[in-house]
């Protein structure tokens, strides 16, 4: 069984009391109490603090581009379905840059697990606004505040009906490795929206705003019923509701391939003398 | 013999359907083929063309002068009536052209009423390949066999009826065409035909690839289109991706999951590749990218030919790093190089680019066969055992030759580890001089003899001593090579043709005691020529730059020449 020192990695560089240590603690305590080995996960992140989450780590890693972590993970799972692809990305990463692969890896509900780091700013450019900011935020950039509509991720997911859509905060670690315990299993597409205060940029949505306004959804909450789903989306400003929003049962790209029925890609072997016949098909 | 054939109609009139029939019905008969098509960027209407030329010697090229068209709309005859050629014959449905054409050279056949007649009107284009065999007196085993191959899935009733309107065209030309003296020569053995883009996806198809993801763009449609008809049978995944960036991003995560991957697209869509290129770069990952030309800039012609992306291929993306440039002249060329482009891209890790144009992917060339023993297939990848028994994994381990180990991600308990920021021999992220000049030289320095010594000189065709040296690349072997043939009985000629382009193959040979040197492209500013002086240091003493997005013929290169040779 994996240990929690399995999966220790370098030093993060991340600002103290930066949101990110909650989720990298959830994270390894979901992959120790899951049984997960660290060469049977491979991590994929793009760019910004959240992507460097996997040198946080030791497991396999992908570290590509700005907002291209899902393609990527989508290329990684759909040539190996056995291996467990989490997409680490940042708010500005995977809402903003990478808007257009979000919508896409939606539809076709591969099994990759996307948690998003959302502190509703970007840190490593040193505080500009992100797709998630609040309407009205002043930034260096932005000395009116900003003027474009604050994005609803999960509104967004719901829309597309995405197959499993949570909300977590880095505040509650025991709650968002709830939320990483359900998702990892889940068959499909998986969507966590984590919020996560950036201490040193984002001096509006900080740990007190934050504790002020989350709350556990109740018992009894029935994340299948879309529309209410939908509701629950739409609720912020006093009140934010964290868990497991909306899940559906839709069925899941890897198992709708036939070439994948039998063994994962990367392992079907390839025989050179096959391309005789086809090159008779020529004649 | 040597004969051509032009299908001339709007788009949705079945332009093609006749024109592969027909190019079938020759090959199978044993005749050497070549084809080639031109078309607009329309699903309807328009004018579009499908050129056959057979000969029982072999042809790699157009030829201007057509004999027989196969008239399907007014454009065909008013457009392209001055290249019959002397015994020339135009066919024609005067109904469905609302015109009666008078001149000798001009046969009437009802098309529309004859499939009527046997059935259903929108087999009127089987009754004009009926038609043209009979003009021609080939019988018509051959094109029957092609339908029932063709259409034995939809049932008996469906094939029956289209042997009896193609001999209902054909018996109408028989009795019809007293001026029909063509005199095909005797069947030989069947030959394949084989167009550009069928080379390049049987080329991946024969390497191993397993995982394509792709845009759809033209010319490079064709490569998912086949891959994904043969997934089933090969374990091939095709995904067509939201856009260009993410096909190549899903391109290179298959592949460092370890299966061996490519995405294929044009130009425009490669521009958005760009950025992909690079981290395939930095990241080591090896990927195959089929790059398409069209004319451009921006969305240009999209439909028609150019060689305009060769300097963009060779200097795309940001960073420095090792890439392979091959741009194959033939089909065949476009099998064994997408071949050794698997190849290189797995044994060094880095991105290989076969560059092609609309020209290349449409036409059809016929061989006798195609030798598979000429085909290779290493699996460079560490899996299984041999990656569980290998102690200290390192990604990107430092060795002799730049290249470190690649293991598959899960095969074993070590850790594949890679990153688009500057990195260690684990993978992970740095920021420190010494460790990033290490993988300078690790990455790109090493790496780069080792490639340049895979690289083949270009190919000669011609005498050892020539006058006079046509030098080319890409998809301009075919023609350049009539030419040559042609020009070589009263000249010293020969053609040089590249074919693996980058790293550039150093190569000056025949060229500094040739009197001209003419530089052929397919482009305005001269981009292969710009690349052999930076190369080289040599200045080619002549080019001929053709960019109307149309491809060059025999004739017009043979007239765009003759005005240099004043100068020997």
């Amino acid at each position: 069984m994996p240990s929690l020192e399995d999966y220790k990695g370098q030093t993060p560089a991340w600002c103290p009391g930066c949101g990110n240590f909650g989720i990298l603690k959830s994270f390894k305590d979901t992959m120790v109490d899951l049984g997960i080995e660290p060469h049977q996960v491979t991590v994929v992140s793009g760019i910004g603090q959240a992507g460097k989450f996997p040198h946080y780590l030791k497991c396999n890693t992908f570290n590509g581009l700005h907002g291209r972590t899902l393609p990527v993970a989508t290329g990684i799972k759909l040539a190996n379905h056995e291996m467990l692809v989490i997409a680490v990305a940042g708010d500005g990463d995977c809402y903003g840059e990478g808007g257009n692969h979000l919508i896409h890896a939606i539809r076709r509900n591969i099994s990759v697990k996307l948690f998003v780091h959302d502190n509703q700013i970007y840190g490593l450019t040193k505080g500009q606004p992100s797709p998630t900011s609040m309407e009205g935020m002043v930034t260096k950039n932005q000395p009116f505040g900003v003027f474009s509509e604050q994005l609803n991720p999960l509104a967004l997911a719901i829309a597309l009906d995405c197959s499993f859509v949570a909300r977590g905060f880095t505040g509650d670690q025991k709650h968002l490795k709830e939320l990483m315990m359900d998702a990892i299993p889940h068959k499909g597409f998986a969507l966590i929206d984590i919020l996560q205060p950036c201490v040193t940029f984002n001096k509006v949505n900080t740990y007190e705003w934050y504790r002020q306004r989350v709350y556990r959804i109740e018992p009894g909450y029935d994340p299948e019923d879309k529309i209410k789903a939908f509701q629950k989306a739409l609720e912020w400003g006093e009140r934010i509701p964290l868990g497991v929003i909306y899940r559906n049962h839709r069925p899941v790209l890897e198992e709708r391939i036939p070439v994948l029925k039998d063994m994962p890609l990367a392992r079907q072997p390839f025989d050179p003398s096959k391309i005789e016949n086809t090159i008779k098909e020529f004649y | 013999m040597d004969y051509s054939i032009k299908i001339g109609g709007e788009a949705g009139q079945g332009i093609q359907t006749i024109g592969d029939t027909l190019a079938k019905v020759f090959s199978r008969a044993g005749y050497h083929v070549f084809t080639h098509q031109d078309y607009e960027s329309r699903i309807r209407g328009g004018h579009n063309f499908f050129q056959i030329r057979f000969s029982e010697k072999p042809i790699t090229a157009s030829r201007e002068r057509i004999d027989i068209i196969v008239a399907f709309d007014k454009e065909s005859i008013t457009l392209h009536e001055n290249e019959l050629s002397e015994n020339g014959l135009i066919i024609y449905d005067s109904s469905a052209l609302k015109q009666k054409y008078e001149k000798p050279q001009f046969l009437d056949i009802p098309f529309v009423e004859l499939a009527v007649q046997q059935g259903n009107k929108i087999m009127a284009n089987t009754v004009a390949t009926g038609a043209v065999l009979g003009m021609l007196r080939l019988d018509l085993d051959i094109f029957n066999g092609i339908m029932h191959d063709t259409f034995s899935k939809k049932g008996e009733d469906v094939v029956q009826a289209n042997l009896n309107v193609a001999k209902a065209g054909f018996d109408f030309a028989l009795q019809n065409c007293p001026k029909c003296i063509f005199i095909p020569s005797s069947f030989g053995e069947p030959k394949m035909l084989i167009s550009g883009i069928e080379g390049i996806a049987l080329g991946a198809l024969a390497s191993g690839c397993k995982f394509y993801s792709a845009y759809p763009m033209t010319p490079s449609t064709g490569i998912m289109n086949y891959l994904a008809g043969k997934g089933k049978e090969y374990g091939i995944v095709v995904e067509q991706a939201e856009d260009e960036i993410s096909a190549i991003n899903m391109a290179l995560g298959a592949s460092f999951s370890g299966v061996r991957a490519m995405t294929g697209t044009a130009g425009g869509g490669f521009a958005l590749m760009v950025e992909g290129l690079s981290l395939a770069g930095m990241t080591e990952t090896p990927i195959v990218i089929a790059l398409g030309q069209r004319p451009a800039p921006a969305t240009g012609l999209p439909t028609r030919t150019e060689q305009g992306d060769l300097l963009f291929a060779i200097h795309a993306a940001h960073g420095e790093f090792p890439r392979v440039v091959f741009a194959p002249g033939t089909p065949e060329q476009a099998l064994y190089l997408t071949n050794k482009a698997f190849d290189l891209a797995e044994k060094f890790q880095v991105p290989v680019f076969v560059i092609f144009d609309q020209y290349l992917a449409d036409s059809g060339w016929t061989y006798d066969r195609l030798d598979a023993t000429k085909i290779r297939f290493n699996d460079y990848r560490i899996r299984g055992d041999a990656f569980k028994k290998l102690k200290d994994y390192k990604r990107h381990a430092f060795t002799e030759t730049g290249v470190s180990p690649l293991g598959v991600p899960g095969d074993s308990e070590s850790l594949v580890v890679t990153d688009s920021d500057e990195h260690d021999e684990e993978g992970h992220i740095i920021e420190d001089s010494g460790t990033r000049v290490k993988m300078v030289q690790k990455r790109l320095l090493k790496k780069l003899p080792l490639i340049r010594q895979e690289i083949a000189q270009p190919y000669l065709y011609g005498g050892n001593d020539p006058d006079i040296v046509l030098v080319c690349w890409g998809s301009l072997y075919g023609v350049v090579r009539e030419v040559v043939d042609i020009m070589a009985k009263d000249k010293k000629i020969a053609m040089l043709h590249f074919s693996e382009i980058y790293p550039f193959p150093y190569y000056l040979g025949l060229l500094k005691n040739a009197h001209l040197t003419v530089c052929i492209e397919q482009n305005a500013t001269g981009q292969f020529a710009r690349l052999f002086r930076a190369e080289t240091g040599y200045t080619f003493t002549h080019s001929i730059n053709r960019y109307d997005g149309r491809p060059f013929t025999v004739e017009n290169l043979m007239g765009e020449l003759h005005a240099f040779f004043g100068r020997l």
